[in-house]
């Protein structure tokens, strides 16, 4: 390989096989070739049958894609997961007292941590959440944590996704592919279970639900069928038996939400949506959205129902407030972060703006509000036109964007035409916040299947593997 | 439950339940043509399908001559007919795409793998693997849903909306292939015992084959087939699946575990249609003339099923 060498998953120094990956790898090579190659394609069929596909924007209406799944699992050993797990609890309760804060006393700003124009000037600040109490203050109940392995061999959160995060049901489906596929595997490792995952999930939910409702009415709100993560919401919905209902099912009537149902309307206590705030009341968002429910904000406001995740939460994982995490961890928890950032130029600052265009090359520009890998620069990728194309972008708007150093993100061996080789991946843990923080081990791990690309993204062409913690 | 779930949930039905009849209709006109025929005839044959389905216009200017290449070629796997069998089936599927979460996995999956299948063969490649064969996998799919939605569903509300979609359409179904052919073949005269012919013995045989009724017909009369028996059978019958007093018995049973607070006048309705199905006597609804019963029939059921989307499907 003449790439510069990055961190692998499986092998260390010298192609040895890290200490977690020695069962596997024994299990690998005694597995013929033909029995992998039939199982692979075992679970492509039964994907499809399944229907677990994804809708992909910008192509044809309706086109549906299976996301490629890797047989080849991701082993995270039990002393390193609890590490980022500590981490990530401790991140989001910072994330959740930030959000709260600036709704209410707006302390960190007055303390001069992060600057207010950051905050307020911020197209994702809601003021229309300023002094609404949430239940126990929660604002992220679901938050998916993006994380990457760099260098040496340490991990980076990369994003923290606090408005509608999904892939949760690709991690539960890879499991039970897995399972299904090669049941000795999981006789010959000790591997934390993640199935619980729904059941957890709807406790959050109820544990959120407004202050006197003793058995609430929980529900999961989608903008419908050709929606890119549909699949994940009837899939939810399902696993948790609650109603997978749409704009269109719900109305508000004495600021209080009812679903139609064949008996006639039932009260609802417990939103989890899975639209964007801009969509979700036209009376006080996007007036053309035919996905909300007209009045829904006021009946929240007035304390009659929760959303979760709550209006508003945009703001904490804007790729602009991303640089201040740490500090909301240091400010509101009095601790050091156990997680780290990766160290991120703000355009909107001249030093850091200058610095950005003389090293276009090397570094990945994001604009500060994109998401799924849409409308960024990955430097060293890129050819000079790109490069020229988004300097004149950076030039003209550069509050718009954020740069970062190319992470060297490490490579975990892959299923790909010619045999097995590495692929860059990444992680996905996903944190429920209700009466306290909790998450299944792991997460989803996504894995760039095009050599040398480091957008894991689904939309992109990304695939993903089962993600084993080991006990 | 959710009165959008139930609406999809009862369109998913009837629109498997009318792929299936459409199977059986062509299936039969098919095996009709088969028999030596001069060439109106036949066209005429093919033509009462599209008139059935009130597609004349659309037909017309796509086709032109109701030919049996053209016909088949429009009702089978035309993509612009939402009437054709692949219409049928595709918008099946995507009323089972809308609320997968409520059926069982065995349900989705075979829904959605006859859709696959379906979508992935050319009406050539349909023809090529012969089509009578083709016909047959329509009809299997039907049954294989049904029976896997009643082995594997909760009998719940969602059963319940499922099942009242797949009679309300198949009551609608048999009463317009009844109806259409009955005018084509009613024998001129006094009807009643009057041998039709050889010709009339095949029409009439395939009618009852196109309703799985001819095994049925036999074991129930033992007799020779005359036309008042065959629109008892079809109409009357409360033991025979595919009749109209056996859906509305269903039907009228299936409003009353559904019942909500508005829904009082169409469940009057229904029952009132189903008494007048259950104490009728061949020969007054003969007397009356079949033709007018079976569109009375045809507009009650329409009003019910109107009345059954405002009461628990489409709430204002």
């Amino acid at each position: 390989m003449t790439q510069p060498s990055f961190y692998d998953e499986m092998y260390g120094a010298d192609a040895t096989v890290r200490p977690h990956y020695q069962t596997y790898q024994r299990w690998l090579a005694e597995t013929a070739d033909e029995r992998i190659a039939r199982k692979r394609a075992e679970a492509d069929i039964a994907f499809r049958r399944v229907g677990i596909t994804f809708a992909v924007y910008g192509e044809e209406a309706g086109t549906e894609r299976l996301i490629p799944f890797d047989i080849l699992p991701r082993v995270i050993p039990a002393a390193e997961w609890q590490r980022l797990k500590a981490g990530l609890k401790q991140r989001v309760k910072a994330l959740n007292l930030f959000l709260h804060d600036i709704y209410h006393g707006q302390e960190i700003l007055r303390a001069g941590r992060i600057p207010r124009e950051q905050v307020e000037g911020n197209a994702q600040f809601r003021p229309v959440m300023q002094g609404v109490d949430v239940p126990a203050g929660i604002y992220a109940h679901i938050a998916g944590v993006d994380l990457v392995r760099a260098g040496a061999g340490e991990f980076y959160v990369l994003e923290d996704n606090l408005r509608v995060p999904s892939g949760v049901s690709y991690m539960l489906e890879d499991r039970k592919m897995m399972m299904r596929l090669f049941p000795e595997l999981f006789s010959r490792h000790k591997i934390a279970p993640v199935e619980h995952y729904p059941d957890l999930l709807l406790e959050t939910l109820r544990a959120s639900a407004p202050n006197g409702v003793a058995d609430p009415t929980v529900v999961l709100l989608t903008p419908g069928a050709y929606n890119s993560a549909y699949f994940e919401h009837t899939f939810l919905a399902q696993q948790m038996g609650v109603e997978l209902v749409e704009g269109r099912d719900l109305f508000v009537d004495n600021d209080t939400v009812y679903m139609r149902t064949t008996q006639g309307p039932q009260r609802v206590d417990v939103i989890y949506r899975r639209i964007d705030d801009d969509f979700i009341d036209p009376q006080v968002f996007r007036a053309d959205s035919m996905l909300g429910v007209p009045g829904i904000l006021k009946a929240y406001r007035a304390g009659k129902v929760t959303l979760a995740n709550a209006v508003g939460t945009g703001v904490a994982d804007d790729k602009s407030i991303y640089p201040y995490v740490p500090e909301m961890v240091r400010f509101y928890l009095g601790e050091e972060p156990i997680l780290n950032n990766v160290p991120t130029y703000m355009c909107r600052k001249p030093d850091d703006l200058a610095y950005t265009l003389a090293h276009l090359p090397e570094l990945v520009v994001k604009e500060v509000h994109g998401a799924g890998g849409y409308g960024m620069l990955v430097g060293p990728a890129s050819t000079q036109a790109e490069i020229e194309d988004f300097r004149q972008r950076l030039i003209a708007s550069p509050e718009k964007y954020i740069a970062q150093p190319t992470l060297a993100l490490s490579t975990c061996p892959t299923f790909v035409e010619s045999g097995v080789a590495p692929r860059h991946i990444d992680l996905r843990p996903f944190v429920l916040s209700g009466k306290e923080v909790t998450m299944v081990p792991g997460g989803l791990t996504r894995v760039a299947l095009q050599e040398g690309s480091l957008v894991v993204n689904s939309s992109q062409g990304g695939g993903t593997k089962d993600t084993w913690v080991l006990e | 439950m959710l009165s959008r779930t139930a609406d999809h949930l009862y369109w998913m039905a009837r629109y498997i339940e009318r792929a299936e009849n459409l199977a059986r209709l062509l299936d039969v006109t098919y095996q009709m043509s088969l028999v030596p025929q001069s060439p109106e005839a036949a066209n005429q044959n093919w033509n009462a399908i599209i008139v059935l389905n009130s597609l004349e216009q659309p037909f017309a200017k796509a086709y032109g001559e109701p030919t049996a290449e053209n016909v088949l070629r429009f009702m089978v796997r035309d993509e612009a007919n939402l009437s054709s069998i692949y219409g049928c089936l595709r918008a099946a599927r995507e009323n089972a795409h809308a609320v997968r979460g409520t059926l069982t996995t065995e349900m989705w999956e075979t829904i959605n793998a006859a859709w696959i299948d379906l979508r992935s063969q050319s009406f050539e490649q349909i023809m090529a693997g012969g089509i009578t064969e083709f016909f047959e996998w329509v009809k299997l799919r039907s049954a294989l849903t049904r029976g896997v939605t009643f082995g594997t569903l909760l009998q719940d509300e969602a059963a319940h909306f499922i099942r009242m979609g797949g009679l309300l359409e198949r009551a609608d179904n048999t009463a317009r292939i009844l109806d259409v052919k009955y005018h084509f073949l009613e024998p001129v005269g006094d009807g009643e015992g009057e041998d039709g012919g050889v010709t009339d013995f095949y029409q009439w045989a395939a009618l009852l084959r196109s309703l799985s009724a001819f095994e049925v017909y036999r074991k129930v009369y033992r007799d020779a087939i005359t036309p008042a028996r065959v629109a008892e059978l079809l109409m009357l019958r409360m033991d025979m699946p595919r009749s109209l007093h056996h859906c509305l018995d269903k039907v009228n049973h299936l409003l009353g575990l559904v019942a909500n607070r508005q829904s009082s006048e169409t469940l009057r309705r229904a029952g009132l249609l189903h008494s007048r199905l259950h104490y009728a006597r061949i020969d007054d609804v003969l007397a009356g003339g079949l033709h007018e019963t079976l569109t009375e029939f045809m507009d009650d059921i329409y009003d019910l099923g109107n009345r059954i989307s405002q009461d628990f499907l489409v709430p204002a």
